[in-house]
């Protein structure tokens, strides 16, 4: 938590006044009461027949300044304490998307999509109530504990060694009940988010549920997490609702014991019968103040967890980076592999020494089963991960001698899980080029054969098209995907299985537009259906990880085994004739 | 499908205030014991925390006049022990009151929410699909969450804090008018002050938490779009777009929060001053009043330092009040969309046919508990009571079928169909030509608008809901699987099926093969919809599902992924030899399935424009020639 206290810079003015303001509110808190006491002193039937207006009316005004006081130190304290708190969140979020867009793709592996959104959101949401927090009460608390009891044992030391066994007491109590607490509550939002995942998946799966007329099973499975819940909430909430009563008897102890103590220095003349009565007002100050000690601390310690995931984002270094002296420019769309070999992280290698050669402005198929390290292959072109063996060269250079910027800018690859993002049709285009006039877009998407869907629309290229492109239909979408690549005028073009939801004679239609439009392109394609590759100039067929064979259609149809099965799997009649995605 | 709302919504105001409350009061009425409890031991400590204040100046005035200045001794104790007694006898009430008070509300809270949720969800479940259809899941799923956990908020702590202050309030009023009339007023007055600063604040202070909830979605849900998309955003270099969007929104969020935290914490510092200045104010006065008199209203000193006292246990409770308040408003707004859905007219179903299993012998039909194979209808004839029985045999016929989702735009029209026993009957047309939509009104997911739906010759709309969707396997194109076992999720078609017949189902399904390679077999854990196996894999499972159940007709909305080509094979496998036999209405995206069809009907815009089998189909040279050759697109 304190090594994320740096991000906080911009507002430490703010960080550091705060606590100084509440010192303030903290002193004229202590300090009303004791005019208060004054007043009623002068008051008191015995000695109002000598009270004096004018010493009613300055105590009057006494106290209406400490308030006033007390109400600007809380007030500006309370915004100022805003200010830093909500100032370190955001730059803490800052950070973290900055690092993040850093990250190369084994880095985003390591993490997993879903830990690194958790870390962005929940996480630093408690980092930032934490910060606050300590902001806020790290002088306040500790300083209304010690005033108090400064002035208790000012008061009397005999008396107020009666809190030298209390507190301790308090601390023994926290220490078993707190983490029972904690245990407790934890299992409770676990059965919580069980509860919630069992609703949702109902509701996800009414159709499901309705046909196969289950609904009372589902009813009675749902009665059964709902008594899981509430058992355990009640198990949590009975340890939570010891604490008020808990305080509650502390205080009333001390009261007592203060009363039995001070016997002894009320026989002495050690105390009179004011002081007496003001440490009985200071008890439930002192008390106070130190739950809030405990409970700031406590809340730091829990913070840490969310703190220390931040910081392995925040000390996560990309492993892809710009070499010293970076190349600039991609030469051609010549692509070589020379005995490389890849493999995730430290795992077994996947791809084996693969070599093989792709002249620019070729087009290229890659065919393959399931888990043939097929699109391993090609993300080893625009380096989005580095071959652990062996060579990748782009235009007769190795990859790692480029800028990952002008890299990139060359490779042009449409990935597998493509996603759109929130905003226009045209909005998502532009991603491939930000200076893409509307005429390049409507070109783009004619090769792509998406124009005429999207020219449809009533708001054509400015359709909206909602969070991960949800109104568009499974085709759609991979073709916009494929204008999206195609607007960067890449020397490669990379399409990972990019058609696989659009019918074939679409298909067709955008191969076509590809070699006409775009000739000088070198384009790779990875694809399940023959007819996607079948007219490439060359095919490469994977294997387990190794290169099986490279040659035409002709050639394969005529040598390869693994080439004839599918085709002959394929064969017309087994082809899917629309495209999926678009049925609900 | 859209998100669930992962925040709380805008503060929302109730419509009918004293309705809501009445039938909560209802629920809260259900536990009348435990509510009784919390009202007692409220009162009670309340009682014990007046006590303390009243009995603790006479203890202490007592022991200084008893024992100041003389001998230690124990005996000098004597006088004050009756107190001392007296005083932790108080004490202990007070605290085994605040004990009792809050276990009460724990179970009081816990049970009231237990039945609300149950019966929301009793009655969500009946709810027909179009319900489904209308609102996004998340909107649902923040009944459950959202809404409860208000009313949570507010039953835990705040009925019983709107209790014990609305007792202290009344108390301290009660006694302050009794010790000063005149001095009352302007407590009210400063009171008045406080209460209306309070709304004030806490209007403003909604605003921006309204707007900050609104800044946090922005910046939560384009954080969890970038990250999901971040290879995407690497593939495009589009870095550098992002970080600067992302700083955007982020100063927002910024700006947002700092003002909903502002007046959030700036409540408490000017509630407490304002307390310590009405405290002044007032001490003032009656100081005036007290000594010379104010307009002939006189005031004894010891009544001046008792009004103090009340007037500081008057206006303190105030603050809590005015915050409890908001908490009581949104738990009403929550129980009224609580109830709202509890409300929702569920499904109806006015069918009186049902099926049974039956065994046939010599052309009689008998009915039978155990699953033989055949299906019989029972009719019982309400006229005179007496029961027929129709054997099951799969015929289904559409006559003049209309059908439209929100009365205005028509969906199917004028649909007329007829499947034999045994047939297949396959669909093809573009999305929104009304395939799936007339799937659904074979199993009355929807209701029909014109027309007749009969099944063996029965209209549709007499068969119980239940046994007539008992009677149809549904294969969906989204394949959804529960969290649990595989064995559970297949048996989901059949409870009472074997491990035997499980296996069975899974084998004929071509799932078989793939469960025996998972570490746990059967006995795998499915989680988050089965997220831990390839689409193919899910798929065959549902043919599982749909086999176990072994129903007489079939619905079929074929999946095409990107399923490689093996996994393809098994999945069409899978679904001839669950087809062999039955009735089948197939979704067609397989040219293949197509082929060998009884009858094909070609949709567009809700008609059927083209019928009849592949030859016949192909030699029309329409639509359907055209789709097969390639040379019309679906979209």
């Amino acid at each position: 938590m304190f090594k994320l206290l740096k991000y906080a810079k911009k507002y430490r003015i703010y960080a550091f006044i705060c606590p100084l303001l509440m010192i303030g509110e903290v002193i004229f808190e202590l300090l009303l009461p004791q005019v208060m006491a004054q007043i009623v002193n002068i008051i008191d039937p015995a000695n109002i027949a000598q009270a004096n207006l004018d010493e009613i009316f300055r105590l009057g005004l006494r106290m209406l300044i400490y308030a006033f006081c007390s109400l600007f130190c809380g007030s500006v304290a309370a915004r100022l304490a805003a200010v830093a708190g909500m100032g370190f969140g955001a730059e803490l979020r800052s950070a973290l998307i900055e690092r993040v867009q850093s990250f190369s793709f084994s880095n985003i592996d390591r993490f997993s999509t879903a830990s690194l959104i958790t870390r962005m959101t929940t996480d630093v949401t408690t980092v930032q109530n934490s910060f606050l927090m300590l902001i806020r009460s790290v002088f306040r608390a500790p300083i209304q504990l010690v005033s108090a009891l400064v002035i208790c044992i000012s008061i009397s030391k005999r008396v107020s060694r009666v809190f030298s066994v209390v507190l301790p007491l308090i601390i023994i109590v926290l220490a078993i009940g707190g983490p029972i607490a904690i245990k407790r509550f934890r299992r409770m939002l676990k059965k919580f988010d069980k509860f919630n995942a069992s609703i949702q998946e109902n509701l996800t799966n009414i159709r499901v549920v309705k046909s196969f007329v289950r609904t009372d099973y589902e009813k009675e499975k749902f009665n059964y997490s709902n008594e899981d819940l509430t058992k355990a909430s009640i198990h949590a909430e009975k340890i939570m609702i010891l604490g008020e009563p808990l305080l509650m008897l502390a205080m009333y102890i001390t009261i007592l014991a203060i009363v039995i103590v001070s016997a002894k220095a009320i026989t002495l003349l050690e105390i009179s019968v004011g002081d007496f009565t003001a440490v009985f007002s200071y008890v439930m100050q002192i008390l106070m103040g130190f739950l809030f000690t405990i409970a700031m601390i406590a809340q730091l310690f829990l913070s840490e967890a969310s703190a220390k995931r931040i910081q392995e984002v925040l000390n996560e270094n990309s492993d892809i980076v710009d070499p010293e002296n970076p190349v600039e420019e991609v030469k051609d769309g010549s692509v070589e592999f020379k005995n490389v070999s890849f493999a995730y992280g430290k795992g077994k290698n996947i791809l084996k020494n693969a070599s093989f050669k792709i002249n620019s402005g070729e087009m290229v198929g890659i065919m393959g089963t399931t888990g043939s390290s097929k699109s391993s292959l090609v993300q080893l072109i625009p380096r989005l991960y580095d071959a652990s063996e062996g060579e990748v060269l782009v235009g007769g250079l190795n990859v790692k001698n480029y800028s990952l910027l002008s890299l990139r800018n060359a490779v042009s690859m449409v990935l597998q899980k493509n996603v759109l993002f929130s905003g226009t049709i045209a909005d998502n285009l532009r991603w491939g080029n930000g200076d893409a006039t509307d005429e390049e877009l409507v070109e783009a998407c004619e090769i792509a054969d998406a124009h005429s869907f999207v020219s449809a629309f009533p708001d054509g290229y400015n359709t909206d098209l909602g969070q991960g492109g949800v109104n568009v239909s499974g085709g759609q979408k991979q073709r916009l995907c494929i204008a999206r690549a195609i607007l960067k005028k890449p020397k490669i073009l990379i399409l990972d299985d990019s058609t696989s939801a659009v019918d074939t004679a679409t298909d067709a239609k955008i191969r076509a537009g590809l070699r006409n439009s775009i000739p000088d392109t070198t384009k790779i394609i990875i694809a399940q259906r023959i007819s996607s590759i079948s007219d490439c100039d060359k095919i490469i067929i994977m294997d387990n990880g190794k290169i099986n064979d490279i040659g035409t259609h002709g050639e394969l149809l005529e040598r390869n085994e693994i080439y004839r099965d599918i085709y002959n799997a394929q064969q017309k009649g087994s082809d899917d004739f629309d495209e999926i995605g678009g049925e609900q | 499908m859209p998100k669930p709302n992962r925040n709380r919504g805008p503060v929302r105001k109730p419509k009918d205030t004293q309705k809501t409350v009445k039938r909560l009061m209802k629920y809260i009425g259900r536990e009348k014991w435990l509510l009784a409890g919390v009202i007692i031991f409220v009162i009670i400590s309340a009682v014990a925390s007046v006590g303390t204040s009243v009995f603790l100046q006479p203890l202490i005035d007592d022991m200084f006049s008893n024992i100041s200045g003389k001998q230690f001794s124990l005996s000098l104790f004597r006088p004050v022990i009756k107190y001392l007694w007296f005083m932790l006898m108080v004490f202990l009430f007070g605290v085994i009151a605040s004990y009792g008070k809050a276990k009460c509300a724990v179970f009081l809270t816990a049970r009231t929410l237990k039945t609300l949720r149950k019966d929301l969800f009793d009655s969500v479940a009946d709810l027909p699909i179009s319900f489904y259809d209308s609102r996004p899941n998340g909107e649902i799923m923040s009944r459950f969450t959202n809404d409860v956990e208000s009313l949570r908020m507010f039953l835990s702590q705040g009925l019983s804090q709107l209790i014990s202050s609305a007792i202290t309030i009344t108390g301290s009023f009660i006694l302050m008018i009794y010790y000063g009339k005149w001095l009352t007023v302007i407590v009210v007055a400063m009171v008045i002050v406080m209460v209306f600063l309070t709304k004030k604040l806490g209007e403003k202070s909604a605003y921006f938490f309204k707007r900050q909830q609104k800044e946090l979605g922005t910046v939560n849900g384009y954080i969890e779009e970038i990250i999901e998309g971040q290879k995407v955003v690497k593939v495009f270099n589009h870095e550098q777009e992002v970080k600067d969007h992302f700083n955007e929104i982020n100063e927002d969020l910024r700006k947002a929060s700092t003002g909903a935290n502002t007046f959030a914490s700036i409540l408490m510092p000017i509630m407490n001053n304002l307390t310590h200045i009405n405290y002044a104010i007032t001490a003032f006065f009656g100081a005036v009043i007290a000594i010379k008199g104010f307009f002939g209203v006189t005031m004894t000193a010891g009544a001046l330092v008792a009004f103090l006292q009340y007037s500081r246990n008057f206006s303190m409770p105030i603050t809590q009040v005015s915050q409890q308040f908001n908490n009581a408003i949104m738990a009403i707004a929550g129980a009224e969309r609580i109830f709202e859905y509890i409300d929702e007219k569920p499904e109806t179903d006015d069918g009186y046919v049902t099926l049974v299993n039956a065994t046939q012998k010599d052309g009689e039909l008998t009915e039978c508990k155990e699953h033989t194979g055949t299906w019989a209808w029972k009719h019982i004839h309400s006229a005179d009571g007496s029961i027929t029985y129709q054997k099951l045999e799969g015929k289904v016929e559409f006559e003049g079928v209309t059908f439209s989702y929100d009365g205005k735009k028509t969906v199917l029209n004028d649909i007329s169909l007829y499947a034999k026993p045994g047939q297949k009957i396959a669909f093809v047309g573009s999305t929104g030509a009304g395939k799936t939509t007339i799937t659904n009104l074979i199993n009355r997911f929807y209701e029909i608008n014109e027309g007749k739906i009969r099944y063996d010759s029965i209209n549709i709309q007499k068969i119980k809901k239940d046994d007539l969707r008992r009677s149809l396997g549904m294969v969906l194109q989204d394949t959804h699987l529960f969290t649990g076992t595989i064995e559970d999720n297949i048996r989901y078609g059949n409870l009472d099926a074997t491990h035997e017949q499980v296996v069975e189902a899974a084998k004929l399904a071509n799932a078989h093969e793939f469960i025996c390679t998972l570490p746990d077999g059967y006995n795998t854990v499915l989680s988050g919809d089965g997220s831990n196996l390839s689409q193919g894999q899910r798929q065959l499972l549902s043919i599982a599902r749909a086999a176990v159940a072994d129903p007489p007709v079939l619905i079929l909305d074929e999946a095409t992924s990107s399923i490689d080509t093996r996994t393809e094979k098994l999945i069409e496998q899978g679904m001839d030899k669950l087809m062999a036999g039955r009735t089948v209405f197939v979704i067609a995206h397989r040219l293949s399935t197509v082929r060998n069809a009884n009858a094909i009907m070609v949709l567009e815009h809700g008609r059927i424009i083209e019928r009849g089998d592949h030859d016949d189909l192909i030699a029309q040279k329409g639509r359907y020639y055209q789709l097969y050759t390639g040379q019309f697109e679906l979209s």
